[in-house]
């Protein structure tokens, strides 16, 4: 076999990133070297998702590539060295620090720069572009000793950047040469209607506006001077309107360049160069530069393609957007602005809330051409589907702008869908490939996220998959049992919501009203669980007592041999000497193994049942109470050292970790529930692998929810960021909660997001911005089980009638003789099967 | 003719879930169901995780045969027959049982 052949990637830029991804997807990597020129000092990032930098997101989280990518897929990559020159007569690649390579093929994914329009003085001070993170950080150093940013663009980017302006705490503007906002996307009426919210959001806009030159200012760095006379006094001055191909490096070796800049590439993405492609913002495909990452990434898997052999060609992308600007919803598809002959408009202006939309259809009728939506975007999957898939549109279109007045639905069901639909954008994920992926046995929304992708990029589309998942389950016949087990036809959120609205108090009051039979082992410790959560009653009451699972049922947690270990709880992990010297003692007395948690605990094994109540009074005795460690409850909440011994602490993490486990201690929930504090970003308590994860920064807590580890580790996401203690307080009561109330049994709560439509958007519209009217509810519910908690061993032990179960037999004092232990490494373990027979032999002899 | 223990007072036994009794050397679950007035018994060993541990198995019913779950690894056994319903080549000891004067009573070899 003949060497690899070469393959060098200028740029590692997102579509860069994706490019490599394909490749090694479709497993490239093995026939190819791989080579990649980065010009920033990091690999890959989300430019998309910017703005986040400045609420809390940092230049890690926004990272595309996994740390050990490259080296794991053989690829080879230079950080902070720019592709300097190409030398097609040797198929030669040089960096700008002298490195050189020759290449077989070639994928030129340079991107684009900010267009800085020539105006005089655009280069003064404080005068920025919006595109790295080197840039963002320009724009934090500017805010520092600035008031006032202005932004040069009403665009889309422009809009972005706007955002970060205002994130910063800057008087926000921002000026337009066009006469509305987002002039490519919208048409007049759904400008202004843009213009209008963004205002009432506080950003200044001055649309119509010709800078004429940048000079100094009186009250500020800069004064912006406009053709018509006006002038605004401005610290920062940011650009952003639009981009221009990087295509300098192409132009420089001969290669084709369009008219007005962008390398030409066919159908192949191919240039005029057979062995070198280009791909992303550079490109330009059919006299067009697609300024989005969707249909570069397009154009790197139809790359990826080629190179595999395999047919593929890139044939133009549909330019349809849908996001949220500074909260505002706005969408536009197609010909929004009725350009296509014989087209026809209807809109729909609603000034009461705020809520503009438009429709473009053909002629006759039967097409939707295009569309724009301000204020509301909920109807943009229909109106894209219609619109992609040429559908033809109902007898009377308005109706799919105009609120629904009757009962019937004008929504487009996902019956009505070609296998050929694209459902995620971002992506590229048909509703072939959902079905199929259905079809091999995926039929949650979680795990058809996870083997299609779908949904995973912005996640608009989250709402259209999970229609078609419900449609093609009903379709199959798979009636989506939902039911909790055979005795209750229910979820565990509707009986949730039972016991709460009848005030259900025990398991036998909702068997007889709402179930069938006597209960098993699955519906029982989910009722009991329920029970405990909304009442918090002591759980070994005699009505509650059988519907404890094994361990909750003696307070311990039960091991393979029958006998159980303690986990006595210890706040933060934070203890003193005369409480571990307690611990100690008692696990010397009763013989226990004892060994470290990763929790910052101690467990004491190889108790015998009778023995708990007795090990318990010392416990209690000398100060402990129960850890819970036993329940589907709050376990721990771990913590670093923090700013009080910590040399590099930030805030006192220990003393917040006590707070939150004492205020949450008992509290019983559809799974078990993690904590952790960490006292600055070190992130010395792993605050993002658990549910809760708070972390200290020099403006306040962060807090990160949906993380675990186990066997599936997830990292916690960023859910608020710079918070008080009581705002951090009454966002995690109220987090919890909800959790509690509408989580499946057994559900952690990163499964649970996951499996919620709309996701972490949608959790924080009802935690932070209480979408959905319940906060206060949440938090009074909380504060009840924080009023009503008692330690479960301290309760046991002081009621003679509720020791009389630990015993192990009913009718005799004896242990049992089957729970046998060796030693090893200085303690107990329980004796495996070898062992015990020779145990046997040895007490008959 | 069977042979009955006296083993408890009906107080001792634990509502809706399970005790343990020691009956001639044998270790005995015993399940009560107040609401049915009806009592289990069976033996306390567990087969699949070799302890003595099915009394503190949490107990109801599956498609109306009423079961126990074993405490470690969930596998049911029927509180009548003893025989485990994931695994049919399994069946646990089940022992007479009955409530006499307030008292409970097994017989633990049947015939």
């Amino acid at each position: 076999m003949s060497a690899k052949q070469v393959l060098i990637v200028i740029g590692n830029g997102m579509v860069g990133q994706s490019f490599l991804a394909s490749l090694v997807d479709s497993g490239l990597n093995d026939h190819y070297k791989i080579v990649t020129f980065c010009e920033e000092p990091r690999a890959a990032y989300d430019r998309v998702h910017l703005s986040s930098f400045f609420s809390g997101k940092t230049a890690q989280d926004l990272s595309l590539a996994e740390p050990d990518f490259f080296e794991k897929n053989g690829i080879t990559i230079y950080i902070g060295d720019k592709a300097a020159r190409i030398d097609r007569d040797n198929k030669t690649v040089t960096s700008s620090k002298g490195v050189a390579i020759q290449y077989d093929k070639l994928v030129i994914a340079t991107g684009s720069y900010p267009f800085v329009p020539p105006v005089p003085g655009h280069d003064r001070k404080n005068c920025l572009v919006y595109r790295t993170i080197e840039d963002l950080e320009a724009m934090t150093v500017a805010a520092k000793t600035g008031k006032v940013g202005t932004v040069v663009g009403g665009g889309l980017l422009g809009l972005e950047a706007a955002k970060a302006l205002k994130d910063l705490g800057l008087e926000t503007h921002v000026v337009e040469f066009a006469p509305r906002l987002m002039a490519v996307q919208l048409d007049d009426a759904g400008g202004a209607m843009l213009r209008h919210k963004i205002e009432q959001l506080g950003v200044l806009v001055h649309t119509g506006k010709n800078t004429s030159i940048i000079t100094d200012g009186e009250q500020c760095v800069n004064k912006m001077c406009f053709a018509d006379g006006e002038e605004l006094e401005t610290d920062i001055v940011l650009f952003s309107a639009g981009i221009r191909p990087r295509d300098d490096i192409a132009r420089d070796c001969g290669l084709e360049i369009g008219p007005r800049g962008g390398i030409a590439i066919n159908n192949q993405c191919l240039t005029s160069d057979s062995d070198i492609y280009a791909i992303g913002e550079c490109a330009l495909w059919n006299g067009m530069i697609y300024g989005l990452v969707a249909p570069g990434y397009a154009m790197a898997r139809t790359v990826a393609a080629d190179l595999a052999g395999n047919e593929a060609s890139f044939t133009g992308a549909d330019m349809s957007t849908k996001l949220k600007l500074m909260g505002v919803d706005v969408a536009s598809i197609g010909d929004a602005h009725a350009k296509t002959q014989g087209a026809l408009v209807y809109t729909y202006q609603n000034g009461a809330s705020e809520v503009y939309k438009r429709l473009v259809v053909s002629q006759n009728k039967k097409q939707l051409l295009g569309a724009v939506l301000v204020g509301d975007a909920s109807g943009y999957g229909t109106l894209l589907q219609y619109c992609l898939n040429g559908i033809e549109l109902p007898e009377n279109p308005d109706a799919l702008i105009l609120p629904p007045r009757s009962d019937e639905s004008v929504g487009l069901g996902p019956d009505a869908l070609p296998n050929s639909a694209q459902i995620c954008s971002c992506y590229d994920v048909t509703k072939g490939a959902i079905c199929q992926a259905i079809e091999a046995g995926s039929t949650t929304l979680g795990s058809l996220k996870e083997k299609t992708k779908a949904s995973t990029g912005c996640g608009g589309c989250a709402p259209l998959l999970k229609a078609v998942m419900n449609c093609e389950l009903a379709k199959h016949g798979y009636v989506v049992n939902t039911d909790i087990c055979e005795h209750f036809a229910y979820t565990r959120q509707d009986l949730y919501n039972l016991i709460m609205v009848e005030q259900i108090k025990t398991f036998d009051e909702l068997l007889e009203n709402h179930g069938k039979g006597k209960g098993c082992e699955i519906c029982k410790p989910t009722v009991g669980s329920i029970l405990a959560s909304y009442w918090n009653e002591y759980i070994l009451e005699k009505e509650h007592i059988g519907l404890q699972d094994t361990n909750d049922t003696f307070l311990a947690n039960m091991q393979k041999d029958g006998t159980y270990s303690i986990v006595p709880r210890i706040t933060g992990g934070e203890i003193n000497p005369d409480m571990l010297i307690a611990l100690g003692q008692v696990g010397k007395k009763y013989k226990l193994y004892t060994k470290i948690t990763g929790g910052q605990r101690v467990d004491m094994f190889g108790a015998r049942v009778d023995q708990l109540p007795h090990i318990w009074k010392e416990l209690i005795a000398a100060g402990f109470e129960s850890g819970h460690a036993y329940g589907k409850s709050l376990r721990t909440v771990k913590s670093c050292v923090g700013s009080t011994w910590c040399r590099y602490g930030i805030d006192d993490s220990v003393g917040l970790a006590v707070e939150l486990e004492n205020r949450y201690k008992g509290l019983r929930s559809p799974h078990k529930l993690k904590f952790a504090v960490s006292g600055c970003t070190r992130e010395c308590a792993e605050a993002q692998g658990k549910d809760v994860g708070v972390i200290a920064t020099e403006t306040g807590w962060n807090l990160y929810v949906c993380g675990n580890g186990g066997m599936k580790p997830r990292h916690a996401d960023l859910f608020a960021t710079s918070l008080d203690k009581e705002t951090l307080i009454k966002y995690i009561d109220r987090f919890l909660m909800f959790y509690v109330r509408t989580a499946d049994r057994l559900q952690r709560t990163a499964v649970w997001m996951e499996n919620m439509e709309g996701g972490l958007d949608y959790l924080k519209a009802v935690i932070i911005e209480d979408k959905l009217g319940l906060c206060e509810q949440l938090e009074q519910q909380m504060q009840y089980v924080i009023d009503t908690y008692h330690c479960e061993w301290k309760t046991t032990i002081e009621d003679e009638s509720k020791l009389k179960r630990f015993r192990h037999f009913i009718n005799s004092d004896k242990a049992d003789d089957n729970v046998v232990f060796v030693e090893e490494r200085g303690q107990i373990r329980p004796a495996d099967e070898e062992e015990r027979k020779h145990f046997k032999i040895v007490e008959v002899a | 003719m069977a042979h009955w223990v006296d083993v408890c007072s009906v107080d001792d036994l634990q509502p809706n879930s399970g005790v343990c009794a020691l009956i001639e050397g044998q270790q005995v679950a015993i399940f009560y169901m107040p609401k049915e007035k009806t009592v289990y018994a069976l033996n306390n060993y567990d087969p699949f995780g070799n302890a003595n541990v099915l009394s503190r198995g949490l107990i109801g019913d599956i498609k109306g045969q009423p079961v126990v779950a074993s405490p470690l690894y969930k596998q049911h056994f029927n509180l009548q027959t003893g025989a485990c319903l994931e695994d049919e080549t399994v069946t646990i000891p089940a022992y007479d049982i009955r409530i006499e004067n307030g008292r409970v009573k097994v017989s633990i070899n049947a015939e």
